[in-house]
Order: structure tokens, then sequence, then C-alpha cells
């Protein structure tokens, strides 16, 4: 796909993440919220290369994705809003947006996409030869018992899969490379299987990448592993504290107590401190410091007013789809 | 018409489901030498081998049945369940709720379950209660061939997962795989119109949520399931040498629950008794009171359950099967309290051979 094809699907994903950390924070989406900013190149990347036919299983930050695969703003946005022209007719939610049309569907179990993707792609094969399935999770999910035995189940029935890996470095609060052994390209080429890294922040890289894995998963060559690193610059979910302290430094000694009243001693209170500090500083890495998004990147490729327009056309898509929810509900 | 056991007769209604829909497959453990019938007939790409991992083949499964198949996913016991119950309760049972309606899992998860054989806790549990208070999953337990084979035809045309259990019990392919049915010594003594009977060819559909009446009889209604059902019958015939005369309902599927003929039945006895190898509280048992409850039905009631950890030794495993003993004990208490209109609570006896309750 070209690169302006690229970039205003990425223009969309971003204005429609915007938008609903926007409903959100306003008070019309109910519960948490995990937005997929951040991912847009990653999501991009993939949904240029499906097909009619073609699966997406996804995680519990489904919406990029979903609005690079063509699923109707609207109906996702009404379903954010718990209304009966949701794309569930309010049943779902923001963890379960499910489009039978597009085979897609997400999960809010980390590590589910897996095991559901890998039934997918079996499903896939034998009723839709030639398409592929597209399982999302994160770094934090590959340390689930079902995503390690799927990787298995996948290579030993040879589906048609790909596994894409979104390693923002994060597992909720825990950094995981603390918790994770070893290396997850290790993990899915001890499984057999061809495991590749690839900038997640970089579409053009992402695009070249994914696409090689689907052609061969096409081709009946079985199931990749696709590690594609980014950055989580909004935190786990909106108002994530750890964010907030790091937006807020004044809330910060709201949160200490908690996290060294219990401990003995001054020395193990100053452990206590020193990795809430480490874990702050990396929040703040991420909040700041690195360069996170993959919009300006994928924009530098060209020209000025070709981003400008775009980015117009995207903000006067979403910013309908957004009022004519609100109007619906009333607001 | 033909002379099938149990397992035999699920394998038939899958044959004759298989040859007129290419969508159902069959995926779990062993499945080539379990279902070696089916696996020389379609091929191992219909009846899939899987590793040792619930988890996902069961999630695959799932994941099939939303992209168009209809799966049939082997647990080979129910024990094992409980390593992959997420994509069962998490994600088959809440998709069409979830989606608005707009999306189901059509996939049947066979496993067999039930006790009384000498495996002890890990292998012999029924669990058909919890399963039971998912909502969104169907669970049927059927307590013949022919049901067996019905209840394995109508899973097809049910929107929504279907768990069917098999009662190792009822079973001989089960009991000679694993009881030793042909060892000497180790004889269960299992009659033999509990592990044949006959299946129409092709069988016939039974419809989910329609119990069915084993046994009729004005003074008791036992209520039961799977090997359930004929220790009860079992019992009815002692019964009824002491004048006492009872009706034996058969539910087959315990969710949906057949509500209406449970009141029906019930409405007029001298009592109700439930039999049921699942663990007591919060269980079917507890639903089945409950449903009499506030139905408004005014009858003494009892149960005959497994309360705790099914032990190993046979006298300590039967303490916990709801045999004909027990059944006998709790009837006649239960009939006896009624005749005196009293309000002592009818304990099952014979759980105290345990011995270990001292502790709890």
């Amino acid at each position: 796909m070209n690169p302006e094809a690229l970039y205003r699907q990425m223009a969309r994903m971003r204005r429609f993440e915007e938008a609903l950390g926007d409903l959100h924070a306003q008070g019309y989406v109910s519960g948490e919220m995990h937005l997929g900013v951040g991912e847009e190149a990653i999501a991009a990347g993939v949904t240029s290369h499906l097909r009619e036919g073609d699966a997406l299983a996804l995680d519990y930050r489904p919406t990029p994705v979903l609005v690079g695969r063509g699923v109707d703003l609207t109906s996702m946005l009404a379903e954010m809003l718990g209304s009966e022209q949701g794309l569930s007719r309010g049943h779902g939610g923001h963890m379960h947006l499910l489009s039978p049309e597009h085979l897609a569907l997400s999960t809010g179990i980390v590590g589910s996409p897996a095991p559901l993707g890998a039934g997918l792609a079996l499903a896939g094969a034998r009723l839709r030869p030639g398409s592929v399935t597209v399982a999302f999770f994160g770094d934090g999910a590959a340390n689930q018992g079902m995503v390690l035995e799927t990787l298995n189940l996948a290579v030993v029935w040879k589906l048609p899969v790909v596994f894409v890996c979104k390693d923002n470095g994060w597992a909720v609060t825990t950094r995981s490379a603390r918790l994770t052994a070893g290396t997850l390209t290790g993990r899915a080429r001890a499984f057999g299987m061809p495991a590749i890294r690839v900038d997640g922040k970089d579409v053009t890289k992402v695009e070249r990448t994914v696409g090689q894995a689907m052609e061969r998963a096409r081709r009946g060559g079985g199931p990749s592993f696709v590690l594609a690193s980014c950055r989580r610059p909004r935190g786990h979910f909106e108002d994530d504290p750890l964010v907030r302290a790091v937006r807020h430094p004044s809330e910060l000694w709201g949160m200490l107590p908690d996290s060294t009243g219990g401990a003995p001693g001054l020395g193990q209170r100053l452990k206590v401190l020193g990795r809430f500090g480490r874990t702050l500083f990396q929040v703040m890495l991420d909040q700041w410091i690195v360069r996170w998004d993959p919009l300006p990147r994928a924009a530098r490729l060209l020209p000025r007013d070709t981003v400008r327009r775009i980015d117009a056309e995207a903000a006067g898509e979403v910013d309908m789809a957004v009022r004519s929810v609100l109007e619906e509900a009333g607001a | 018409m033909s002379r099938l056991g149990l397992t035999e007769a699920i394998d038939k209604a899958l044959e004759v489901a298989m040859a007129d829909d290419d969508r159902i497959i069959v995926i779990g453990e062993d499945v080539p030498m379990m279902r070696a019938g089916l696996f020389a007939r379609f091929g191992p790409e219909r009846v899939r081998e899987a590793p040792i991992s619930e988890g996902a083949f069961l999630g695959a499964g799932v994941g099939a049945a939303l992209g168009g198949l209809r799966p049939v996913i082997e647990i080979m016991f129910v024990d094992f369940l409980a390593v992959a119950l997420h994509p069962l309760i998490n994600e088959a049972a809440m998709v069409d709720t979830l989606s608005g309606g707009r999306w189901q899992a059509p996939l049947l998860v066979r496993a067999a379950c039930g006790g009384g054989y000498g495996d002890a806790g890990q292998h012999e549990q029924s669990l058909w209660g919890m399963l039971g208070s998912i909502p969104g999953l169907a669970v049927a337990v059927p307590s013949t061939p022919a049901d067996a084979a019905g209840l394995t035809l109508s899973a097809f045309d049910h929107f929504g997962p279907v768990v069917l259990l098999e009662h190792k019990l009822l079973s001989t392919f089960w009991l000679e795989m694993l009881a030793g049915r042909r060892r000497p010594g180790a004889e269960l003594d299992i009659p033999e119109s509990w592990l044949r009977g006959e299946v129409s060819d092709p069988p016939a559909p039974v419809p989910f949520g329609e119990a069915v009446i084993r046994r009729e009889g004005s003074d008791l209604l036992i209520v039961s399931v799977a090997v359930g059902v004929h220790r009860a019958l079992q019992a009815t015939e002692f019964l009824a040498a002491e004048g006492i005369e009872a009706t034996v309902l058969d539910l087959r599927t315990i969710c949906p629950l057949d509500r209406e003929q449970l009141t029906a039945q019930a409405a007029g006895k001298r009592g109700v008794l439930v039999v049921d190898e699942d663990y007591g509280p919060y269980g079917l048992s507890a639903e089945i009171a409950a449903t009499l409850a506030e139905a408004g039905v005014e009858v003494p009631y009892a149960r005959v359950t497994a309360t705790g950890v099914i032990p190993y030794a046979p006298r300590l495993e039967a303490s916990q099967m709801p045999g004909v003993d027990r059944i006998l004990a709790v009837a006649r208490a239960l009939l006896d309290r009624h005749a005196r209109h009293g309000h002592d609570v009818v304990h099952d006896v014979a759980q105290s051979l345990v011995g270990l309750d001292e502790r709890h």
C-alpha cells in the first residue's frame, strides 16, 4: 500500500482514539478504557494486507485495527456509549467489539486472542482457502499458558495465522522484562516458526514484515510471529495512576505512603521507593522523552499539504461520527 | 435399530452428522485412536489430534466455531476442563450476548464424567452443576444410548456451546479402558441394561429441555440424570416392596432445565428426592429445590449427592456415590418425615462413612 493510504489509516485511527479518550473523560463511556494510541503503525501495517475472508482476533485495544479494517465508526462509538445502535446493541462495550461481517472479534482476557485466532485460522483454512487470520496480543500476554500452548498448536497444525505481539514493555504496571525469561522471538522460534522483530513505530517496515508473514500463511506455509515494538503513552488504561502521577506530580505524594507504609526498616522502604521511582521514570520516558509517535514518521514520507489534507479529512470523518452518536444519545 | 453402548451411540450420531455437514470436525487428544471409526471415515483433517493443551485447543475450537465450523471438542475427562475453562466461560458462552445476538459459537464439548470405578478425586467428578450455572452454556447428561445419540444430534442444531457429559459407568468403552472390566477380580458388576440400549438408525434427535419419565408412581418423585437414573430405578424396586411407589424423572439436559415438568411432577407427591452424583452445595440439587420453592410447590425435599472430594478405597468412594442404599435410607426418612408432619431435616446418613468429617 502506498505511504499516503497508510498514513490516512493511521490518521483516522489516531483521531478515533483521541475522540474515544475525550468521550471517556466526559463520562460518556463507562468502565475502563484501553486506547491503542501508539499502535497505529502496527494496525495500519496489518490492515493494509487484509482481504475478504481474512479474520482478526484482537485484544482489549481493538479500535485502531477495527478502524483500519473499515468497521463503521458510528457503530463502534454508539457501542461505547451503550446505545441500541451500537455494534452489539450496547451489550459488548469497549472490551468486546465484535463484527461478524469482518470476522473480527476482540476479547478482554489477556492472551485469549491467540487460541481464538488459531481457531479462526483453522476455520479459514477449511472454509476460505487462501485466507489468513491475524491474532494480536501484547508482551504481557506472552507469559500466558494459552498463548504458549497456541504457538505449539499453530505449528503442528500448520495454521494460516500470524501472531502479532505488540511489545510496549509493560504488563499493566510491571516492566514485562522483569518477569519474562528468554526472548519472545526466541520462544516463537523454539516452536519452529519464523519470528521477526520489527520497529512497530515504522509503518513501512511493519507493512513489509507483516506482509511477508501473511503471504507465507496464505500459501500454506504456516504461522509466523511478529514482535513489533511500540510505546504506550496513555498507560494501561485511561486514568492509569502511574501516568497520572507523572503528569500531576502533586498526586504522587498520595500514592507513596501506601507503597512504603507497611515496609519495615529504612532499607526496605528505600528499596520499595527505588523500585517505585524506577517504574515512574519509565512511565516518564514513555510520556515525554522517547519518540513514541508513529504518525510523524509516516507523515515525513508525504508532502506537507497532503498530510494536512488527510488530517483534516480524518478529523472531519471522526468528528461527524462523534456528533451523530451524541445527537442520537440526546447529548 | 441397533444395540449400542453410550459412547458408540454418540459416535454413531457424530458419524451421521459429519456425513451430512462438512463443517463438523472433531478435535481432541488421542482422537485417531479413541474415535478410530470416525478417523477412518473422515480422515485426519476432520478428526484432528491435538496436543495435551486443553486451553489452546478448546480456545481454538471456540475460534473455529466463530469462523464458521461446527467443532466437537473432546476434553477427555470433565475434570480436565478445569485447566481450560476460560474459552468456554468467557468466550463461547458470552459471545452471543456480548455481540448483541449477532455472533454465536456453536460448538460441542464432549467429556467423560463420573465416578465409581476407582480413580478417585481428579478423574471422577461430575461438575455439571458448575457448568450449568454459566449463562449461555447448554449441558446434556444422558442416561441411555438413545438419548446420548439424540442429544448429540440436537447439539448441532443448538445456536451456542453445548457440553455433553458421558458417564463412564454407563460406557463399556470407558470401563474397558479404565476400570479393567475384563480384569479378573476387578468386576464392577454393572447390569447389562445400564450399558446397552436400542438406538434407531439414524438416531432420533432428542430436544433440549425435555425431561422424560422413566417410571411412574404416586408417592415420591425422584429426579436424576445419568447413572443416577439407573440407581434410582433400582431403588424403586425395593421401595415398591415396602409399598412406596415412586416416579423417576430423568432430566436429560440440566441446562435448559425442564422446570415445567419438574414442578408438575412434584406437585401432589409426598416427597421429592434428588439423586445427583455431582457436589450438592450450589449444584443441580439446589437448583431443583429453588425451582420448586419459586414455583410454590410445597413438598418435603431431600437430596443424595456427593458432598466432598471422592476418595479412593472402594468403600470410601461408595460413601460419596449416590448408591441404592443411600437413596433408600433418605427416601424412607423423607416419607417418614412427611407422615409425621415433622420439621426435622433429613440428612443423608451415608456421608459419615467418609470418616474425615470430624475435622470440619
